[in-house]
This record gives C-alpha cells, sequence and structure tokens, in this order.
C-alpha cells in the first residue's frame, strides 16, 4: 500500500510539473490532477474541523487548562455550522456573526500584535546585545520617524523624507532579493525531494 | 526551455550529491539556533516536557509549500527522537491539509522509532483557519501543555508576534524560521537565536534527516554561486553597453 501510495504521489507530481513546460500535451490531465487535489482539500477541511473538535473533547474530558474555552468553541462551532447550513452563508445573521463576532476578535487580536511588536523590540537589547540588534533597532525607528504623520507634514520635509526612505530602501531592497533568492532555492530542492519520493510527508517513509 | 534545464541540472547534481554525501558525510557549519534545537529536544525527553512544533499556515497549493515541507521533513526525525517520551510532541498548524500531512508524519516517526502504539492523531492539530484564530489557538497550545520548548517552521505572517509573545511569557525556547520576511523580522526581535532567510530549509540537514538534506545544501551553494556569477556578468555587460 505504502509503495503504491508513494508511486502514486509521485506521478502525480511529475505529470502537473510537466505540464507546465508542455501544455499542449499535457495541460488537461494536469488540470484535472489539480482539480482532484482541490476536492480533497476540501474534503481535508472537514477532517481538520473533526481533528479540532477532537481535541477540544480530549481536553474537556480530561479537566485539562483551558477546557472551558473548549466547551465554548464546540458549542459556538456546533451553532454557527447549523445555522449555516440552515440558513446558508449568505444570510444576514450568518454575515452579522461574521461582522460583530469574529472580524471584531481578529481585530482586536491585531491592535494587541502592534503592542507586542513595540515590546518585543524594547526587549531585543536586554536578549541580544550585537551589532546587528542595534542596527536593526535604529533603522526601524528612523524609518518610523520618516513615515510617522505630524500636524506639520513629514518631519524632514517631503524631499527629506524621500531621500531617507530611498536611502534605506537601498539596503533593504537589496537584501530583501537576497532572502528571497535564499528562500526560492530551498523551495525548489525541498520540492524536488518531494518529487524524487526521498521525503514523503504523506506518510510512505 | 531554460527553466526546465535548470530543473534538470538541479535534479541531476542532487541525486549525485545523495549518493556522494551517503558515502562521505559532509561537516555543517555551526548554527547556534539548531545547536539549541538539539539540545532542547534532549532535555525534553530527560525532563518529560513537550515539544511543541508549529508548521505554520502554508497552503500546499502555493509557493508557501516549500517552507511547510521543510518543516515537516524536520518533523519526521523529531518525532522519531521523541517518541521514548513520557510526553509526545504536539504539532500545531493553520491549514487543513499541512495538518492531516503533520499526523501522518508523526505516524511516520513513531513506526520508524517502533513505537506507534504511542501514536495519537489528536498531537497532530489544526487549530484554526484564519490568521489570527490559528494564532489564537497555538497560544492555547504553548500555555496549557508543559511545554518546554518552542519550534516554529513554515510560513507564518504578522501573528506570529503573538507566538513568540506567548512563548516568552511561559519562558520557554523559542526556535523560529519563517519563509515570510514579516514573520522573520519578528522573529529576529524575538528569538535569541534568529534564523534568517533558507537557513529554514537546512532544518533537516541540521537534526540528521539525511545525506540528501546536506545534498540539497550543496546544491543550493551551487546555485547560489551560479547566480552571483550571472549578476555580475550582467552587471559588467550592463556597465559595458552604456559606456
Amino acid at each position: 500500500m505504502r509503495i503504491f501510495t508513494a508511486a502514486f504521489a509521485i506521478a502525480a507530481g511529475f505529470i502537473v510539473l510537466l505540464g507546465y513546460f508542455f501544455p499542449a500535451q499535457l495541460e488537461s490531465f494536469r488540470l484535472l490532477l489539480v482539480d482532484w487535489a482541490i476536492v480533497i482539500a476540501g474534503m481535508a477541511v472537514l477532517v481538520g474541523i473533526f481533528n479540532l473538535i477532537a481535541v477540544q473533547m480530549e481536553k474537556i474530558r480530561n479537566r485539562q487548562k483551558g477546557g472551558s474555552y473548549g466547551v465554548i468553541l464546540i458549542v459556538s462551532l456546533f451553532i454557527t455550522f447549523v445555522f449555516g447550513l440552515v440558513l446558508g452563508p449568505a444570510h444576514p445573521y450568518m454575515r452579522l456573526a461574521m461582522d460583530a463576532i469574529i472580524v471584531p476578535v481578529e481585530a482586536s487580536l491585531m491592535a494587541i500584535l502592534a503592542v507586542t511588536l513595540i515590546y518585543a523590540s524594547i526587549r531585543l537589547l536586554r536578549r541580544r546585545v550585537d551589532v546587528m540588534s542595534i542596527v536593526f533597532l535604529v533603522v526601524a525607528v528612523v524609518f518610523l520617524i520618516a513615515i510617522l504623520p505630524t500636524p506639520f507634514g513629514p518631519l524632514l520635509g517631503e524631499r527629506g523624507n524621500q531621500a531617507l526612505v530611498d536611502f534605506l530602501g537601498m539596503f533593504s531592497q537589496g537584501g530583501t532579493r537576497g532572502l528571497l533568492i535564499g528562500i526560492a532555492l530551498g523551495t525548489l530542492l525541498t520540492g524536488l525531494r518531494v518529487l524524487f519520493g526521498i521525503d514523503r510527508p504523506y506518510g510512505g517513509n | 526551455m531554460f527553466a526546465l534545464g535548470l530543473l534538470a541540472l538541479t535534479a541531476v547534481l542532487l541525486i549525485a550529491l545523495t549518493l556522494w554525501r551517503r558515502r562521505s558525510p559532509g561537516a555543517l557549519r555551526l548554527i547556534e539556533a539548531y545547536e539549541r534545537l538539539n539540545r532542547s529536544v534532549g532535555l525534553a525527553v530527560e525532563s518529560g516536557t513537550r515539544l511543541h512544533i508549529s508548521l505554520g499556515r502554508g497552503n500546499l497549493f502555493t509557493t508557501r509549500a516549500g517552507s511547510a515541507l521543510a518543516g515537516l521533513a524536520m518533523l519526521r526525525r523529531l518525532a522519531e527522537r521523541t517518541s521514548v517520551s513520557d510526553r509526545p510532541p504536539v504539532v500545531t498548524s493553520g491549514d487543513a491539509p499541512l495538518a492531516i500531512l503533520s499526523q501522518d508524519t508523526l505516524q511516520s516517526g513513531y513506526r520508524a522509532a517502533g513505537a506507534e502504539d504511542q501514536y495519537r492523531f489528536t498531537t497532530g492539530r489544526l487549530t484554526g483557519l484564519t490568521p489570527f484564530s490559528y494564532a489564537a489557538g497555538t497560544v492555547s497550545t504553548i500555555h496549557d501543555e508543559s511545554v518546554s520548548a518552542n519550534i516554529f517552521v513554515g510560513d507564518f505572517g504578522a501573528e506570529s508576534g503573538l507566538l513568540a509573545e506567548a512563548t516568552d511569557r511561559e519562558n520557554t525556547s523559542l526556535i523560529a524560521a519563517s519563509d515570510n520576511l514579516s514573520a522573520q523580522s519578528i522573529f529576529y526581535a524575538s528569538s535569541q537565536e534568529p534564523l534568517i532567510g533558507e537557513e529554514l530549509f537546512a532544518a533537516g540537514a541540521y537534526v540528521g534527516a539525511g545525506a540528501s538534506h546536506e545534498a540539497s545544501l550543496n546544491v543550493q551553494d551551487i546555485l547560489r554561486w551560479l547566480i552571483i556569477l550571472a549578476i555580475l556578468i550582467g552587471s559588467v555587460l550592463k556597465l559595458g553597453s552604456s559606456l
């Protein structure tokens, strides 16, 4: 069974990859395989939700820390799921659940995140004192000053601010390209390892 | 055809160097974060605490899948090494197919260690489907599960700030790498030994995942030199044409 799984995965991977290079011969087959994968990924969401419920049920059963939040999660999930099935996702009540609960909760998490990041930056020098940390902090502060809106307009004047942003951008864009090239190479090699069946994250290893 | 040629060259180099590395394993340069990771694995097993590995929310249908797959390769090896622990490692992710793959990978690791009966499918968890619901679910794992070390490898966004803050509050180790530039800068500010750029893809080689992972690093180095050469030649030609 494991050999069959690996053979099927490798064959599908090669067909999808070659489909990009030989569209006339393999395009339709490639699209068919990608469609199948999308359907399976859709089912995976349901499996994932089942997993989420199972984890929370285990917490509640074992009276683990945070189990009460698990009860709230499962009850909310069940209510939303039932109402979503009955009313449909476009119903005003379903939209209200999104607009009045999920969006504000995520917005407040975003607000906490802003404070968290400032706090992390302040503590950076306590955690690690080296040249790069100091450069990192100084550049972040200078950049924030440059883009800071004030009642008097830009602090260094329009041209001064633009020159500062361009100067910093010269280094950051170069660095960004270097990082992205490295990440692209890493992604390429990781993909090839999976394609050749050397790494088998689908359980065949 | 250039892309296909480059792909073929990379594939040939990977296979050839993997065979070579099987015969003569290479020496890896010291990366502090991976030293810390290997120490944390040993400490977690000895002290009966848990490793928490988070694979981010890299969708397997996008280019972000690379970092998620690199995380899975590392997870496979870590699962094998920690399967004897009283508290098995817990894996969180923010993408459903990735969560299923993490369960499969965990099971493979346990099987390889001869401890498949210890495997529980609830140790591979989907904690949320949006960035912040994923963060909220993962933060509760960091707080409630006797975690001694957190390993974040994969695609993260700005929500990684909340995860890093949670590890700091619990006073636990943080080893973090991401393919996302925002998350990289957050982890740079939040972790003691940051991992930058392609160091994420070296995770497998540093946890002993095999010759193919070491060979991948060699191929990356070769390709990087080729790119540097191409950039230099391109710059010289451009300069020559403008003079």
